[in-house]
C-alpha cells in the first residue's frame, strides 16, 4: 500500500549557504527500516525535482531512527543571495513528508 | 551538576526568553547565541559608519534589565554579542550596569591578515563550491575565525560576570562553562562531545522545547509561554536536555532529534573548533516529564583547520509583489508575469536571474505543492538579481506600472516601488588553527 512519508515521519529542514538539509525521522523505531529502503537519495533528488539542482547524499542515523539528506544547490544561491520566499530551506522537511512510499501492512503494525 | 540555558536562538528571538530562564527557576549559566552567517557584514558595515558601533545593540540593555537578578542569583552570561566590536559592547554594558567584570574574548577577527594567509599559500577556497578567493578578493566585507570553547572557558576563569565573544563556534558558548567547571581537558574527546552535542541541541533556542516541531504540533502546549531550553550537564558528561517547569512547550525524544538533525552535513563528523562528533553514537533517554537524558557520545580529535566565516558584496535585488483577487488569480498573476518579462525584454534587460512565486499556490513548494480550488487571492512575486545596480534600478519600476497597464484587480503593492538591496553573502572557508591566537581583555 501507498502512504505519504508524513504518516510515518516527521522532519526538520534548514541551511548552510546553498545547501539545504533535511533530517527525516521515524516517528515509530519500526518504521526505521521502511525509511531506509524506500527515502533513497535518488528519490529525494526526483522528489525536489527544479527545487534541488545539485546532488543529494544521504546518511543514516540509526541511533535515532533518522536519516539526513544533504541537499547541494538547492536554495538559488542561499540566505542573502536567494530570490525564494523560502531561502533559508525551512519548508524543505515539510516537502519532503509529501512524498509517497509503499509499505506492507505488517511494517506498520510490528507483526509479521 | 550545573545548569546551562540558551534564552536566544538568534538575533531577533523572543526578547522575553533570557529574563524568563533568569527569573523562573534555578540556572547557573545564561548562554545567548546572537550571530548568524551573515550578520557580521551588517555589523561591520555599521562599525565602518561609527567606530562605537558593530555588536548586538540589543545585548546591553538586556543585561541591565537582568543584572540585579544576575547579581542575586549567582548567573553568569556567556554571549556572541560582541559581534566586530565586543570591547565596545562591553562599554555599553558598563555604561548602562556599572560595577559588571566582562571579560572579552578577542582574536577571531582575520580581516586584516587575509593577505598574508594568501602570500603564506592558504587558497580559502569555498569549501561549498569549491571557488577560489581570488574572484571575490576586493569585495571582502568581513572575515571571521570560528572560535571554541576554551577560550570563553579561560575567561570564565577570571571571574568575570559575563563572557563576551566575537564569532564563536554556537556550541561552544554552552560546552565552555563545563570546561570551566568539570576541568575537562582539551583531549577529552568524548567529554567534549557530550557537551558540544548538549549545546547543538540548545543553539537554536526553543527550537528544541516544541518550537517548530512538526511532531504532532498541534498538540504542543502554550506556545506563547514556550519554555527555552536548559542544560543539565555533569562532570562525567552525563547531560540532560529539559526546561523550567511551568512554562510552555515540551521536552521529547521528537523535539530533541529535530534539533539533533538540524543544519548537519555528515553526521558521523560534526566539526567544531574543540571536538568532532559522532552524532550516531548519541543516545536519548526518557528521563521523566519534559526531561531527555543523552549518553553514549564519541568525540574524535578536533580538526587542525579553523572555519572562516567570510563575508563580500554580491551584488544587488530586488523583489516586487503585486495581489490579484479572485477570479481567476492564477490567470491574471501569470498574464502579470508575462508582461514583466516582455517589457524587460523589450528594455533589453537580462539579469543574473529571474524568479518568480505565485505566493499562495507553489512559493514554497513548487510543484510540491497540492492543486488548489480557486484561491481567493493570490500574490504574485517577481523578483530579480544582479551585480548592476542600475539594472535592479529599472527593474524596480517594472512592475506597480500593471496596476493600472495590466490584468484587472491588482492590489496589495504596499508601499511602491520595491527597494533594491544590496546582497552580501556568505563565504566559507578553512584556515590553519595557529592564524589565529584569542586573547582575553578584562574589562569592569
Amino acid at each position: 500500500m501507498k502512504l505519504r512519508l508524513r504518516d510515518i515521519a516527521h522532519a526538520r529542514s534548514g541551511d548552510k549557504g546553498d545547501i539545504s538539509n533535511v533530517g527525516l525521522i521515524a516517528i515509530e523505531p519500526r518504521y526505521y527500516p521502511i525509511l531506509v529502503r524506500e527515502v533513497t537519495s535518488d528519490r529525494v533528488k526526483a522528489h525536489f525535482g527544479p527545487l534541488v539542482l545539485g546532488s543529494v547524499t544521504r546518511y543514516q542515523l540509526p541511533n535515532l531512527c533518522a536519516l539526513n539528506f544533504v541537499m547541494e544547490q538547492a536554495l538559488d544561491g542561499g540566505g542573502t543571495i536567494s530570490l525564494r520566499t523560502d531561502a533559508q530551506g525551512k519548508t524543505h522537511g515539510a516537502a519532503l513528508l509529501t512524498m509517497e512510499v509503499e509499505v506492507a501492512p505488517h511494517e506498520l503494525t510490528g507483526s509479521t | 551538576m550545573i545548569r546551562i540555558a540558551n534564552g536566544q536562538g538568534f538575533w531577533g528571538d523572543w526578547l522575553e526568553a533570557p529574563v524568563r530562564l533568569v527569573e523562573g527557576g534555578p540556572l547557573d549559566y545564561l548562554t545567548l547565541d546572537y550571530l548568524a552567517e551573515v550578520t557580521m557584514s551588517i555589523l561591520q558595515k555599521q562599525r565602518k559608519a561609527d567606530p562605537s558601533l558593530g555588536y548586538a545593540r540589543d545585548f546591553p540593555p538586556l543585561i541591565a534589565r537582568l543584572a540585579p537578578s544576575l547579581r542575586s542569583k549567582g548567573i553568569r552570561v556567556i554571549a556572541n554579542a560582541g559581534g566586530v566590536n565586543p570591547v565596545a559592547c562591553a562599554r555599553e554594558i558598563l555604561r548602562l550596569a556599572p560595577g559588571l567584570k566582562i571579560a572579552v574574548v578577542l582574536g577571531d577577527d582575520v580581516m586584516d591578515k587575509i593577505d598574508s594567509l594568501v602570500a603564506k599559500g592558504e587558497t580559502l577556497r569555498n569549501i561549498d563550491t569549491g571557488a577560489a578567493l581570488l574572484s571575490i578578493r576586493d569585495r571582502i566585507q568581513s572575515a571571521n575565525a570560528y572560535v571554541g570553547a576554551f577560550p570563553m572557558a579561560e575567561a570564565l576563569k577570571t571571574g568575570a560576570d559575563i563572557v563576551l565573544t566575537g564569532r564563536c563556534a554556537d556550541a561552544a558558548l554552552a560546552l565552555a562553562p563545563m570546561i570551566h567547571e568539570f576541568g575537562w581537558k582539551q583531549d577529552d574527546w568524548d567529554l567534549l562531545a557530550a557537551g558540544t552535542t548538549a549545546g547543538h541541541i540548545v543553539e537554536c533556542g526553543a527550537q528544541a522545547t516544541g518550537g517548530n516541531c512538526q511532531f504532532d504540533w498541534q498538540t504542543t502546549p502554550d506556545f506563547a509561554n514556550i519554555g527555552f531550553p536548559i542544560i543539565e550537564a555533569d562532570t562525567g558528561g552525563r547531560m540532560v536536555i529539559t526546561k523550567h517547569p511551568g512554562t510552555g512547550g515540551r521536552v521529547t525524544r521528537a523535539t530533541v532529534t529535530e534539533q539533533l538533525v538540524y543544519e548537519i552535513g555528515d553526521p558521523s563528523r560534526y566539526l567544531t573548533p574543540d571536538v568532532v562528533v559522532d552524532f550516531t553514537t548519541v543516545h536519548l533517554t526518557d528521563d521523566g516529564p519534559d526531561r531527555i537524558a543523552i549518553s553514549g557520545v564519541r568525540g574524535t580529535p578536533r580538526p587542525e583547520l579553523l572555519k572562516v566565516s567570510i563575508s563580500y558584496l554580491y551584488g544587488w535585488k530586488c523583489i516586487g509583489t503585486l495581489v490579484y483577487s479572485a477570479p481567476d488569480v492564477l490567470a491574471k498573476a501569470q498574464a502579470a508575469d508575462r508582461m514583466v518579462r516582455e517589457r524587460l525584454k523589450a528594455l533589453n534587460l537580462s539579469f543574473e536571474k529571474i524568479h518568480t512565486e505565485f505566493f499562495g499556490i507553489n512559493a514554497c513548494h513548487a510543484h510540491l505543492a497540492p492543486p488548489l480550488a480557486e484561491p481567493a487571492e493570490v500574490q504574485v512575486k517577481i523578483g530579480a538579481r544582479d551585480r548592476d545596480k542600475a539594472k535592479l534600478e529599472r527593474f524596480s519600476r517594472e512592475v506597480i506600472p500593471l496596476v493600472l497597464n495590466g490584468p484587472p484587480t491588482a492590489t496589495g503593492y504596499g508601499e511602491g516601488r520595491p527597494a533594491v538591496r544590496e546582497v552580501v553573502a556568505y563565504w566559507p572557508a578553512l584556515i590553519p588553527r595557529s592564524a589565529i591566537q584569542p586573547t582575553i581583555e578584562v574589562i569592569s
